[in-house]
């Protein structure tokens, strides 16, 4: 038995590992103090603990709208300059298809100069010609496909950023490989979803506008339609907000231009403050050296007129321009403290490159995760307590093997979710006791051969030998079988289904080591304690 | 100790017993399917809207829709949930009154529609976060906290909080149980600010009919791909008929967890998903372990009759497969008795799936391979399973299988022996 010196060394090392991965360094070495460092290393799922879990889609065409947008203002601006003729640039549908640019009124004799423009200054686009000296634009499909992803990744980052302002511990933002173009938000312990789902959702878009009609604004849109004489100006639109004037919360129509002096990129900090006419809470912002000096620029051309602070399309405020104004400016809008303070946050953390929508909530309030935990704890150590007494008990000696063995491989199975900070769901105990079932079926099918074995008039060390080597074959199969299956189930599934699969794969690696090698490992010590053929206690 | 030895058991010659069984419940799980209650899904694959509210005495089922609907929640569905003494409901909204705007405010919609005699100017307690009873708290200062009245208010409102949700289960009927919890100055600030309604949501989950689209379409595609994998390795390792055999079994294994939950009318959720792949796994294990005997005594024993071998090998195994369907279930049992409710229905799928699939391997996994065989030797064609097919799987080399070592038992042969 030379072998065993190392292969006990090995058991050891690979059980300090493990426990390791459990408790980390613990505090202390009381009940509380370990407590406190497996909860530390384990993660629960939400199903757990409590928590909101969101999945959230991203409307990816918004940001095309806006890359396509801006491509029809560069386009137009270029084609007069280079003195070229055209009648109009638009886009058809922008809510479906909002990629689809079309020019019209471009003859043939200027054809090579709008083909050399689109290939120069547009290479995400494509140029196609149609009749009646229209052409269309379309973005290259890898083009567009980059665009909306890097609409969900920066997406992504402005929401963790704004969880992490708010405190949230341990959240998590991912893509929901579901679905295309979609976010998945995990709030473990937020007792206020409805607030964070606000937060999250803000676009947070700041512009400040020239308000048109003198600043004044319309009771309605009909009032505001027929003023105009049932067409608005061009370059204007209709947009909604609360009076300045009235104490109520009264809901005009301003009349707004569409271009924005200053937008969101220009934005460099916002603040809460107290305003010093009404002393209710407003937010301050401050703009970037690049846009304040754009914003000099528009106050000093535009004495006399009006601005909007637009947020998210609604007017938040409409002011006279008295004089120049640098690089500073604020939004009132009868404010609560929370509200302020929320509203510098997501101005703060940038805003959502395109809007969100939400799918799905699913919020586990922290009573009925406690209540889960406890039940589950129970039941886990009522089910394993059953189980290890009755090894003890059918098979006697070796049914400590067994034991250990079971015991070990849930040190395995829950020091490996310590190291890798998997968390544990509910699906993810489903693989627990799938693991700890077939555990104890590799370990009664050896003991079972074993028992066999000696009644063919075996001695005991060559009957060890054949059992295992017999259960050898039969644990190979059916752990091969089941994590095949399982690693399919990790590829093809999302959430839950992962959970189970990922605890599965671990318990039944750490099941081939525990029940074949450690449990040999300690029948060889037995053996090679007895005298040749004394009997082997295995019930 | 040891439950069997030498059993001897025909167990083939029950395949008719064993068939009628089979399909008694797998016809009554598809009728219940198709005619009865459908294939009830969780509220994650169907879509719609689920609130789990724990009310302080025992509820008024009309009342509660009656509010529902004022609120325009029409067609609300009113099921009361665990025991009766935890006077719980679960309020369930089909996928046409979730609408984006549902998705949007969430459970705050199903609340206000709840609170029966909401006092002015007052924020219902039950339904409080910590963060809105720490705003508050601050606001009133009962405590004349200074410069971190900010760190005191919050430590106060986190611990209200949670003796509501943990001690209290989630609702409080009376402020006065708060005493002990946090500072009593605190506490009798509660009510100024604060009242408490006879309610309080422990969970909501509000899914829009895209994602349980999804989710249902990737579930399927998931399992379907695993036991494709499955199939391959098992032609691969044995013969392709145990393959089929073993995915056969496993179909009826889940039709029948499936047809149960039909017949009980119980949700099947992304977590009884999980339990049914559990099971899957299970089952295949156990068919794998006859499956595995069957391959060895074929080497074995030459000359007998495929019937008689498989006979053998499950009577071989029986004393294994009963002691893990055992200590397996009995790990299950104590999660279906004491896991609570959560677990409820992800342990009695377990309970099903491990009496079934414990069942399946014996009498429908072995059998289909003599069904099979005696199938291509009626229609005179080679045999495909037995010594003389080929491609029988590794054996444990020259260590076994020696003369001496048939593991036919010896009978009254007796060598365990106990220290």
């Amino acid at each position: 038995m030379k072998n065993l010196g190392w292969k006990l060394a090995v058991s050891v090392g690979i059980l300090l590992v493990f426990l390791y991965g459990i408790l980390g360094i613990p505090q202390s070495w009381s009940g509380q103090g370990l407590l406190a460092s497996i909860q530390n290393r384990i993660h629960l799922g939400l199903d757990l603990k409590g928590g909101t879990h969101l999945i959230l889609q991203v409307q990816v065409n918004d940001a095309v709208n806006v890359d396509s947008d801006n491509v029809v203002t560069r386009l137009k601006d270029t084609l007069s300059k280079r003195n070229i003729h055209y009648l109009d640039v638009t886009k058809p549908d922008p809510a479906n298809n909002p990629d689809k640019i079309v020019i019209t009124g471009v003859g043939p004799d200027s054809a090579a100069d709008l083909r050399s423009i689109v290939s120069d200054t547009l290479q995400e686009y494509d140029l196609s010609s149609s009749v009646n000296d229209s052409w269309t634009l379309t973005m290259k499909p890898q083009s567009l496909a980059a665009l909306k992803e890097r609409a969900v990744q920066q997406a992504m980052e402005t929401i963790s950023n704004r969880i992490d302002k708010l405190g949230v511990i341990e959240p998590t933002v991912q893509e929901h490989g579901l679905g295309q173009y979609q976010i998945l938000v995990e709030l473990p312990g937020v007792d206020d979803p409805e607030r964070v789902k606000e937060i999250i959702k803000s676009t947070a878009l700041l512009e400040i506008r020239q308000a048109l009609n003198g600043g004044q604004p319309y009771p309605d849109e009909q009032t505001a339609m027929s003023a105009n004489g049932g067409v608005l100006p061009p370059n204007a639109e209709l947009l909604h907000g609360i009076s300045m004037t009235s104490s109520q919360n009264q809901d005009v129509v301003y009349l707004i231009s569409r271009t924005s002096a200053v937008a969101g990129n220009d934005l460099r900090e916002a603040r809460v403050q107290q305003s010093s006419s009404t002393n209710m809470p407003e937010v301050e912002f401050f703009l970037t050296a690049e846009g304040g000096r754009r914003f000099s620029a528009f106050t000093s051309a535009h004495v006399g007129d009006y601005l909007a602070v637009v947020l998210d399309g609604q007017v938040r405020e409409v002011a006279v321009i008295k004089s120049e104004i640098g690089d500073t400016g604020d939004i009132e809008g009868k404010f609560t403290e929370q509200q302020a303070a929320d509203l510098a946050l997501t101005l703060n953390s940038g805003a959502l490159p395109a809007g969100i929508k939400y799918l799905q909530e699913l919020t586990v309030g922290p009573s009925l995760g406690a209540d889960s935990i406890r039940a589950g704890v129970q039941a886990a150590i009522i089910g394993m307590l059953a189980v290890l007494i009755f090894m003890l008990v059918y098979y006697h000696g070796a049914g400590i093997n067994a034991d250990l063995a079971l015991i070990l491989n849930l040190i395995i199975l829950l020091g490996f979710m310590g190291f890798s900070g998997a968390t544990l769901t509910l699906p993810g105990i489903a693989g627990v006791i799938l693991t700890v079932g077939m555990g104890v079926d590799s370990n009664v099918l050896i003991f079972e051969r074993i028992r066999e074995e000696l009644r063919n008039g075996k001695t005991p060390p060559s009957a060890v030998e054949q059992g295992f080597g017999y259960a050898w074959i039969t644990i190979v199969d059916t752990h091969v079988t089941t994590i095949v299956s399982a690693a399919i189930l990790l590829m093809f599934g999302t959430g839950p289904v992962k959970g189970f699969a990922t605890t599965l794969i671990v318990g039944l690696f750490a099941n081939l080591f525990t029940a074949v090698f450690v449990s040999r490992m300690i029948f060889d010590w037995l053996l090679g304690r007895h005298q040749r053929g004394q009997a082997l206690s295995i019930g | 100790m040891e439950f069997f030895r030498n059993p001897n058991i025909d167990f083939l010659g029950y395949k008719w017993y064993f068939i009628a069984f089979s399909l008694i419940f797998s016809v009554a799980g598809v009728c219940s399917m198709l005619f009865w209650h459908g294939i009830p899904l969780g509220i994650e694959f169907r879509g719609g809207t689920l609130v789990e509210i724990k009310f302080t005495h025992a509820p008024n089922d009309n009342a509660i829709r009656a509010a529902m609907d004022r609120a325009g929640l029409h067609q609300a569905q009113i099921v009361p949930y665990g025991q009766a003494a935890n006077n719980e409901r679960l309020v369930d909204l089909s996928l046409q009154e979730t609408s984006e705007q549902a998705l949007d405010e969430g459970k705050a919609r199903i609340i206000a529609a709840l609170e029966s005699n909401p006092a002015a100017d007052k924020a219902d307690f039950n339904n409080a976060s910590s963060l809105a009873v720490a705003n508050y708290l601050l606001d009133k200062d009962p405590l004349h906290a200074g410069t971190d009245a900010n760190q005191r208010y919050t430590a106060q409102a986190q611990a209200i909080v949670g003796y509501r949700d943990k001690v209290g289960g989630g609702v409080l009927s009376s402020f006065d149980q708060l005493k002990g919890a946090a500072d009593p100055a605190v506490v009798a600030a509660l009510p100024d600010g604060f009242y408490l309604s006879d309610f309080g949501v422990k969970s909501a989950s509000i899914v829009g009919p895209q994602v349980g689209q999804q989710l249902r379409g990737q579930a399927l595609r998931a399992v379907g791909f695993s036991l494709l994998g499955m199939l391959v390795y098992l032609a691969f390792r044995f013969e392709w008929i145990y393959g089929v055999a073993a995915v056969i079994t496993v179909f009826h294994d889940t039709l029948i967890t499936v047809g149960a939950f039909s017949l009980t009318n119980k949700d099947i959720s992304l977590t009884v998903v999980a339990a049914i792949l559990t099971l899957v796994g299970y089952s295949n294990n156990d068919t794998i372990v006859v499956f595995d005997r069957i391959r060895e005594n074929l080497k074995l024993m030459r000359r007998e009759k495929l019937s008689d071998i498989v006979n053998r090998s499950i009577n071989q195994t029986l004393s294994r497969t009963v002691l893990t369907a055992g200590l397996t279930f009995l790990t299950v049992l104590a999660l279906f008795l004491f896991g609570g409710e959560v677990l409820h229905d992800f342990s009695f799928a377990l309970v099903i799936g491990i009496l079934i699939g414990t069942y399946s391997s014996i009498a429908i996994a072995a059998p289909i391979l003599v069904a099979y065989q005696d199938w291509r030797v009626e229609r005179n064609k080679r045999p495909v399973i037995g010594p003389g097919a080929g491609g029988a799987g590794k054996r444990p080399g020259n260590k076994a299988s020696g003369p001496g070592s048939s593991p036919v038992p010896d009978k009254g042969a007796k060598t365990s022996v106990s220290r």
